[in-house]
């Protein structure tokens, strides 16, 4: 039986099997499952760290077999774990000192905090924020706006996918303490910051909600609801209704729904002439 | 359309779908995916402000641990066909849209749940150390990804503009009228998917404050991603000045699972209360 190498004959992964993890990083959500989520996805990206650390046999198909089990976190995210466990696959390839449990109670140990981090930052900052600037764009026609989003969105991501695996890969399971020295627990707050501010204004900007009914008719100047409760706070009614909206997704209502019931509502109101 | 329009239009149709699931390039998101049909078609500009209309509604939608968000890449392809080869207008590329969000999800998770099959052939595949079979099963399920927004596009192309036409056209303008009004009010649902995810009571005032700012200033976006930058380095100064010795339980505890959307927000709650 194949058992680990000698010191003579180290084996470590060439910068082109690092390359080759990133470029099959960017397909990592394709086999997306309700079974076990990302499972086959991270084990295709470990494809090209296995190959170059396993011969054929029993250790390379067991390499396969533990990175087959459930995985689930923000997919941009991925980058330094899969920079970890590789740097630990090689450790374990070359020495041995690094077993199978030591493997995946890492991935499982990071996957929580990275997506925790990696939701807010990327999914509820960073693309919305990106997103409202390019359609606020688009919305006059011009090119501008998509090309805007898509570029920086992708620099962003690409960016971080890249620097991520091969920092994890250097720094190897010293990122675990890294990550412990509250570093990331600053970052997950500072996007939540940015992210709940700029939906805060975006609430009020972006929201149309009318109510043209005449509330008023002084001296032939007519005043509508609206009007009323603009002069109180623009925008008011859109507040509540994102609280409310808030308020009944935590309580499980399903989205779709909610959207459904809110063109419910829109149609309603065109009817009788309540929203306009 | 000719033969390599409709061929253009059925690969950005996969080049989304595949998007979708991927959650990479973005190439599902209606800014990209509107604006590239609208191009092909040949009116960029219906297809990039119908794009930017249906980028603003769904801005939150995000797919969250295993919570599956309404499916934009269906919903912008089809609707920006229908929008601009049958020359209907923006509120019916809206009315159009959000049913096709709600089928394009239902498909999703279709093959979200056939692909365990070939995870299942993929543990097989690796018992018998063949990564080159695994690496096809991981293509393969993302090809059913493609597959289920070209099939779709595919019926709609099929379909001739005239039928389509007056379908669209036999929809009165109460239920037109009254979609457009909602598409203004619907975006409240993807602010409060973001707020949600975001929900830490210590930085829930960061949203009201974004909100009265909005409300009473002229501020534009570019300004309030600056402030908000600004304002989180400050409150990150002071909350961490003097003690340096952070959440060192958050990788112990956070590790246990995500199932629920909650769980990294609980674990912040728990670090944040010690």
């Amino acid at each position: 039986m194949q058992t680990t190498q000698t010191g003579k004959n180290k084996v470590a992964l060439t910068n082109k099997d690092l390359n080759s993890m990133f470029f099959r990083s960017l397909f990592l959500l394709g086999s997306f499952n309700f079974e076990r989520a990302q499972n086959m996805g991270f084990c295709f990206v470990m494809i090209p760290a296995i190959k170059r650390l396993y011969k054929p046999g029993k250790e390379r198909n067991e390499a396969l077999a533990r990175h087959m089990e459930w995985f689930n976190t923000h997919p941009w995210l991925t980058a330094p774990i899969f920079g970890v466990t590789a740097a630990m696959e090689e450790e374990k390839a070359n020495t041995g000192k690094v077993d199978e449990t030591a493997i995946a109670a890492m991935k499982i140990g990071l996957m929580g905090p990275l997506a925790g981090v990696g939701d807010p930052l990327f999914w509820g900052t960073s693309r919305p924020v990106l997103a409202a600037l390019g359609a606020g764009i688009a919305m006059t026609g011009s090119i501008i706006g998509p090309l805007l989003f898509f570029v920086l969105i992708n620099a962003i991501r690409l960016t971080c996918k890249w620097y991520f695996l091969r920092y994890g890969y250097t720094k190897g399971s010293e990122i675990i303490q890294d990550m412990a020295g509250g570093r990331i627990k600053k970052l997950t707050e500072g996007a939540s910051i940015v992210g709940l501010f700029v939906m805060g204004a975006l609430v009020s900007k972006w929201t149309t909600i009318n109510i043209p009914i005449v509330a008023t008719k002084i001296n032939g100047k007519t005043q509508t609801v609206q009007d009323i409760l603009d002069s109180v706070m623009p925008g008011m009614l859109a507040l509540i209704l994102t609280l409310f909206v808030s308020w009944l997704l935590k309580k499980g209502v399903n989205p779709l729904l909610i959207i459904f019931a809110i063109f419910g509502l829109g149609i309603l109101g065109k009817w009788l002439g309540f929203l306009g | 359309m000719n033969i390599i329009q409709i061929i253009l239009i059925l690969l950005v149709a996969g080049i989304a779908g595949m998007g979708s699931v991927l959650d990479e390039a973005q190439t599902h998101r209606p800014l990209v995916a509107c604006t590239l049909i609208g191009l092909i078609l040949g009116d960029v500009k219906t297809g990039i402000i119908l794009g930017g209309t249906l980028e603003m509604m769904a801005l939150g939608w995000m797919n969250v641990g295993l919570a599956m968000a309404p499916d934009t890449a269906l919903a912008s392809v089809i609707s920006t066909l229908l929008v601009i080869n049958t020359h209907t207008s923006i509120g019916e590329g809206i009315a159009i849209a959000v049913p096709l969000a709600a089928a394009g999800q239902a498909l999703t998770i279709f093959v979200r749940t056939i692909v365990v099959f070939f995870v299942h052939k993929g543990d097989d595949y690796a018992q018998k150390g063949n990564y080159r079979a695994i690496e096809w099963m991981h293509v393969i399920a993302l090809g059913l990804q493609a597959l289920r927004v070209m099939i779709p596009t595919g019926i709609v192309l099929a379909l001739s503009t005239s039928a389509v036409e007056g379908v669209l056209k036999s929809i009165p303008t109460v239920i037109t009228g009254g979609l457009q009004i909602g598409g203004g009010i619907i975006v409240v649902v993807g602010y409060a998917m973001v707020i949600n995810m975001m929900d830490v009571p210590e930085l829930k005032p960061f949203f009201y404050l974004g909100f009265l700012f909005a409300a009473f200033t002229k501020f534009n976006l570019v300004g309030f991603g600056g402030l908000g930058l600004i304002l989180a380095l400050l409150y990150l100064q002071l909350e961490y000045s003097g003690k340096n010795n952070g959440s060192q339980a958050a990788v112990a505890s956070a590790g246990s699972n995500r199932q629920s959307n909650n769980s990294a927000d609980d674990d912040l709650d728990d670090d944040l209360d010690d």
